[in-house]
């Protein structure tokens, strides 16, 4: 892929915390939590971020969506280089959207799913709906398949995977070309994340839309992605095509995180032999 | 070793039996809300105020539900030990490792001594490394897996027969995640303990599990052999859930979706709880709550139309 297709373009992206401040012990005080990080995200393309817990795929993605701001590199989205989130046009910052891990903390628990989905059209007015929009909000929990009951309830009234169905259509909402998914389904029960996983590859088949998914579950990404990038302490190691990357991974830590990862095991394995298959 | 269980009251459970056999691992597997916490927590005997309890819960032959305070006391610890997903909150963040580890012999009459040195050998038996050092860190200078491993040895300080486990590897990564579970078996095989493992995961469960009891709102809708229940599930919510656990070494698209979210234990839907979301469901099952009966050597199912599910 040339990069004049890609729509989100990260090049060489550096992101350091400061450590806590300690006065007894001046200087050296940055932690690189992103080191150099470049990947691309085509048009209609799933990209899966994984890599272990403190890899820095967060961050990445916290950085794409404009929440904090990087040391160095740049963040090229549609031919267009993105500045820090509050500097961005309201085009854009309108058309990169980010659905949170967990549902429950990422909505205003006071206010209702109607309200909730509603409220990014007062900062974007030019993709809110010109007529009713009650029925627009309707019309978008129809799309990740919520009925209009829920309409006047608040999150609390509602279950996890309902919950991660409105954060889906405040997203959508906004019309966005790139949706930044962290751990939007590690929260929820298998059967209910499978229909999450669903309405996202309909939404990216249906919608032409660009999904940036973070996630540690290799078997989630095998179902979803479409090329994987693997990160580790910040670098990334390997990417490519998932099916490929998946069948030889070039990097001994993906080979690693591949070795450790669980399957349903269903093979007549000896019990009593302890679980030397996944080592 | 036999532990049928009943809650009461609202039931949380409902007519759940269950047995754990010696030296071997009894998985529960079910979704949020389900109800297994609440049946280690009856089991260990540690369960909210103002919660109920009927049935037997029976440690060999003695009934815990009927035990005085002071016998459940004696057998926490010693008999029935426990750990936990969150291992940092169950731990106390202001003492020494070691210490911890140690609490269980020195209220037991260890000297000081004798207590800091088992809780070494403890510490080495869950496999922390340089754990003579290591005990005399605090909980925070730990990572997630060691937590986890300190915890497996408090647990065993007291030499229990039955090692509860709930959610035991839920907060880790994958690869240590691999390392936990084949200690839990490694342990298992030196000390012949018996487990009851507590996990919505249903990949843990095929790897460590000898026997299975999958719960649906509360109620047993399936048990038996892992493997066997598995490969060829009798209840259509297992098949469901086994359908959906997606794979890391085939390729594999997603699988069909079941619609709706886990019915709760406090608005039970009539007949079978599983019917409203059952693709095989019939108008018997949203008015006849169907009993657990066997339905081959070893497999328990409740479902009416066990015999029609498709392999």
């Amino acid at each position: 892929m040339t990069p004049s297709t890609a729509l989100l373009d990260v090049d060489d992206l550096r992101v350091a915390y400061g450590r806590p401040k300690r006065p007894w012990r001046p200087g050296g005080t940055r932690v690189d939590a992103v080191a150099g990080v470049s990947l691309r995200v085509g048009r209609h393309e799933t990209l899966a971020l994984v890599g272990e817990s403190g890899s820095g795929k967060t961050t990445v993605a916290r950085c794409v969506v404009g929440l904090i701001r990087q040391r160095s590199g740049a963040i090229v989205f549609d031919g267009q280089r993105l500045g820090a989130g509050a500097r961005r046009p309201a085009a854009l910052r309108r058309a990169i959207q980010m659905v949170f891990q967990d549902p429950r903390s990422s909505l205003n628990p006071r206010m209702t799913v109607g309200r909730i989905v509603a409220e990014g059209w007062q900062a974007h007015p030019s993709v809110a709906p010109p007529g009713d929009r009650r029925s627009a909000v309707r019309a978008l929990l129809d799309q990740v398949g919520l009925d209009a009951t829920v309409l006047d309830r608040r999150p609390s009234q509602l279950s996890g995977g309902q919950c991660q169905r409105v954060s889906i259509a405040r997203a959508l909402a906004l019309k966005p070309r790139l949706l930044v998914c962290d751990e939007a389904v590690s929260a929820l029960d298998v059967s209910v994340q499978t229909q999450i996983l669903r309405l996202l590859s309909d939404l990216r088949d249906q919608r032409g839309l660009s999904v940036l998914f973070i996630t540690h579950d290799l078997g989630v990404v095998r179902q979803i992605a479409d090329r994987v990038a693997v990160m580790r302490r910040g670098e990334l190691v390997e990417s490519g095509e998932t099916e490929q990357l998946f069948a030889s991974p070039q990097h001994p830590y993906t080979q690693e995180l591949l070795d450790a990862a669980l399957d349903l095991d269903v093979t007549d394995l000896d019990v009593t032999d302890p679980v030397e298959t996944v080592d | 070793m036999l532990l049928p269980a009943t809650g009461a009251a609202d039931p949380v459970l409902d007519d759940v039996s269950f047995s754990v056999r010696p030296g071997r691992t009894t998985g529960l597997i079910g979704e949020s809300g389900s109800g297994k916490t609440m049946l280690a927590m009856a089991v260990i005997g540690l369960l909210p105020a103002g919660a109920s309890c009927t049935g037997r819960i029976l440690l060999r032959d003695e009934d815990l539900l009927t035990a005085g305070e002071a016998r459940r006391r004696r057998v926490r610890g010693r008999e029935i030990a426990m750990i936990f997903q969150d291992p940092l909150s169950a731990l106390n963040p202001s003492q020494r490792i070691g210490r911890q580890v140690g609490e269980f012999l020195r209220r037991n009459g260890s000297s000081r001594a004798e207590a800091d040195r088992a809780a070494v050998g403890l510490l080495t038996r869950a496999g922390i490394p340089d754990a003579q050092r290591r005990a005399g860190d605090y909980p925070h200078q730990f990572s997630g897996g060691m937590r986890q491993r300190a915890m497996i040895a408090m647990a065993l300080a007291g030499g229990p027969s039955l090692l509860l486990a709930d959610e035991p590897t839920t907060a880790l990564d994958v690869t240590v995640q691999a390392r936990i579970l084949r200690l839990l078996r490694a342990l298992q095989d030196e000390s012949d303990m018996s487990m009851l493992l507590v996990s919505h995961d249903l990949r843990v469960m095929s790897h460590v599990s000898h026997d299975l009891v999958v719960l649906y709102a509360g109620r047993v809708c399936e048990r038996g052999p892992t493997r066997e229940l598995l490969r060829a599930p009798r209840h259509p919510y297992t098949r469901a859930l086994a359908a959906s656990v997606p794979a890391v070494r085939t390729r594999n698209t997603l699988a069909a979706t079941l619609p709706g979210a886990p019915a709760s234990p406090l608005a039970r839907p009539s007949g079978c709880p599983f019917h409203p979301r059952c693709p095989m469901a019939r108008e018997r099952c949203a008015t006849e709550v169907p009993a657990l009966r066997e339905v081959a050597a070893g497999r328990w199912s409740a479902c009416h139309f066990a015999e029609e599910i498709p392999a």
